[in-house]
């Protein structure tokens, strides 16, 4: 290295120093103790002694595990297409030429902000069985036992899955902004060819903006599988049948209920892969389905 | 666009908007409410307050059931307050219910009730004193029950400390969060160096870990420090920047030419001075958007503040909630509740309207990197 560049790399790492101390710190230090961990047993109180593979023994046996991670995997299965499919509709709805726009897409994006314990109360109360507002609306519209959404077991995913199409907005919104990127030469050439609005959507617009939409499936896949509040506020972490006992809640559970540091660091880690394989599943999806502008 | 299509459009758009709106305006409904109507069946949009003759004055009173068919009024002995008891079952001055020994009873007025027109049950606000009254001598007026909120403020019992900490948290997440990273994506954008973009690689990867994978290895980081119980877990990292907003500032940053810089070194300027004066203010719209991402995730965390605080007296307003919820005697008093839920929101709605811009732009900045 010359003078020079010595101490251009002074300056750099003096720059980035903060984040430097904060990774060693706060990622990569707890990154290797809660490897070493899930291969211990530990309550934090004492050291940890070390195990071998028992907490991933357990685990494979644990019927409360499997329960768990079932229930993470299918209510993903209907949150994450439904919420998906909710926000591009209003996106592409949003991207006609309307008045009042900015209206509109503010009344669809207020409810993300919403804290989640706040929106958890306000759920809970709408969808009460007996005195909720969900339940007297179908009963206007003539469904007289309608379902126990929070006491049933075959209702609270369901239940779970509605309200977080509540929080779409931020979906909507980058949708939004990716349709408005489409290009529009693309759109009116597909016009003057005579397509359809429906063969426009397909064909052109759909797979200008497939990149967001893989994008939005990958986020929701990693903010899917970590699914904790609400089911913790409405349903004390387990509900009916321990229906929505999600994996993040079982995770908690063990290491700050049960003092099983060691086997919620166990989970922690396969929590990982499941993120990585699922991903990597989308990925291989995506190589056929999504399309890159200037590939 | 043809004017079907239009209409089409707008009435999706709007049945859709309505069913945003909803819950909010449940939420506010009930908080307007008082308990006994929040129970009422089928529920009503305007909290109401309703007056009637009731030991001979006119009233505030409670309603009670309907009674849709001829029954009697009538005093059952023992029973201290009068019932609506089937004509039927009330023959030669005593009650004789379907199992049982007859009790007596004095009749004290017939109730001439049809489903056509249908008499109520009505209490005083204490429910000592009680009758039955045809439904048209019942007046009501649209009533809203402003007074829900202090007492809310009251129900959540330390709602003024859950406030303070909320915010005290908030300004030190902001302030720590932005000049960090600002200060870190000046570092990976503006300056080459040795060891930058493996750095830079190092930075991406770490995002992509999962919050549970790090979360015992830190709670137990903070009890070895004696952190735990206090406020400093939720704060003292955010000066450390955090790896997303380094990568969002890192985008604006490179936008900005190379020149200028250039042009500010030549000038004897140290790199201090181009990162305060000259990058920061031509970034601030950026800056905006992590200030207003950060205190909203500092507004709404919940995993946090729950693995970390253990004394009331730290809860932020997320906890409190809770904790108002777990901590009530008997049933939810959903009013109460739900007032409170207005009081949390409310603060980060009134952002939204002054910030909307910044808002939108900066969640639209976090798709257009896919």
């Amino acid at each position: 290295m010359t003078a020079g560049e010595r101490q251009r790399t002074w300056f750099g790492l003096a720059f980035v120093s903060p984040w430097l101390l904060g990774v060693a710190v706060f990622t990569i230090y707890p990154v290797a103790a809660s490897l070493y961990y899930s291969f211990c047993d530990y309550d934090v109180l004492s050291k940890p002694v070390w195990v071998g593979l028992l907490n991933y023994r357990d685990m494979a046996s644990d019927t409360v595990f499997w329960k768990s991670v079932g229930n993470t995997l299918i209510f993903n299965l209907m949150a994450l297409p439904l919420g998906l499919v909710s926000a591009l509709a209003l996106a592409l709805l949003l991207n006609q030429p309307v008045r009042a726009r900015g209206a509109f897409r503010a009344i669809y994006y207020l409810p993300s902000l919403v804290p989640a314990v706040a929106s958890a109360m306000i759920w809970l109360w709408i969808l009460n069985g007996r005195l909720g507002l969900l339940n007297a609306a179908l009963g206007y519209l003539g469904i007289h036992h309608p379902p126990q959404w929070l006491a049933d077991p075959a209702w609270t995913k369901p239940s779970l899955a509605i309200m977080s199409v509540w929080g779409c907005g931020n979906t909507v919104v980058i949708y939004l902004a990716a349709l408005q990127g489409v290009p529009r030469s693309l759109l009116e050439a597909a016009m003057i060819d005579g397509a359809s609005a429906w063969r426009r959507l397909v064909h052109v617009t759909l797979p200008a903006i497939s990149p967001v939409i893989y994008f939005n499936l990958v986020i929701g896949i990693i903010g899917g599988l970590q699914v904790f509040v609400s089911s913790f506020i409405m349903f004390g972490g387990s509900g009916p049948d321990r229906s929505v006992l999600f994996y993040a809640v079982y995770l908690y559970q063990n290491a700050f209920e049960y003092r099983q540091m060691g086997y919620a660091c166990a989970m922690a880690w396969m929590l990982c892969l499941l993120i990585l394989a699922l991903t990597w599943m989308a990925s291989l999806s995506a190589r056929r389905l999504v399309f890159y502008q200037g590939d | 666009m043809r004017l079907p299509a239009k209409l089409l459009t707008y009435a999706l758009l709007a049945a859709g908007a309505a069913m945003f709106i909803m819950p909010f305006a449940w939420m506010v409904s009930t908080a307007l409410k008082p308990l006994d109507q929040t129970l009422s069946q089928p529920p009503e949009w305007l909290a109401r307050r309703y007056e009637a003759q009731l030991g001979g004055r006119q009233q505030e009173v409670r309603l009670g059931p309907l009674v849709t068919e001829p029954e009697l009024w009538a005093r059952v002995q023992g029973v201290a307050r009068p019932v609506a008891l089937p004509r039927d079952s009330v023959r030669d001055g005593s009650w004789r219910p379907a199992s049982g020994l007859p009790v007596p009873v004095e009749v004290l007025k017939p109730i001439p009730a049809s489903a056509s027109a249908p008499w109520r049950e009505i209490s005083d606000l204490s429910g000592g004193l009680r009758d039955v009254v045809p439904i048209e001598s019942i007046s009501s007026h649209v009533a809203l029950r402003w007074e829900n909120f202090p007492r809310a403020i009251a129900a959540m019992r330390h709602f003024g400390l859950y406030l303070a900490n909320t915010l005290f948290l908030c300004v030190l997440n902001v302030t720590g969060t932005v000049l960090s990273s600002a200060l870190v994506a000046y570092g990976f954008s503006r300056l080459e160096w040795r060891w930058r973009n493996a750095l830079f690689g190092l930075l991406l990867a770490t995002m992509m870990i999962p919050f549970p994978v790090v979360m015992v290895p830190l709670y137990g980081l903070f009890r070895w420090l004696g952190w735990i119980g206090t406020l400093k877990p939720l704060w003292v990292g955010s000066f450390c920047a955090s790896a997303f907003n380094v990568f969002l500032l890192r985008q604006f940053f490179r936008t900005i030419p190379k020149d200028l810089s250039e042009a500010a070194r030549i000038d004897g300027c140290s790199e201090l001075r181009i990162f305060w004066q000259i990058i920061l203010p031509l970034c601030r719209p950026a800056l905006v958007v992590v200030a207003l991402f950060t205190f909203m995730g500092t507004w709404n965390d919940f995993l946090g503040p729950l693995i970390y605080l253990t004394d009331e007296h730290d809860f932020t307003l997320a906890l409190g909630l809770r904790a108002m919820q777990t901590t009530g005697t008997g049933g939810i008093e959903w009013n109460y509740m739900m007032a409170a839920s207005t009081l949390v929101i409310l603060p980060v709605i009134a952002l939204f309207l002054v910030a909307q811009r910044s808002f939108i732009e900066g969640i639209a900045l976090t798709g257009s990197k896919a």
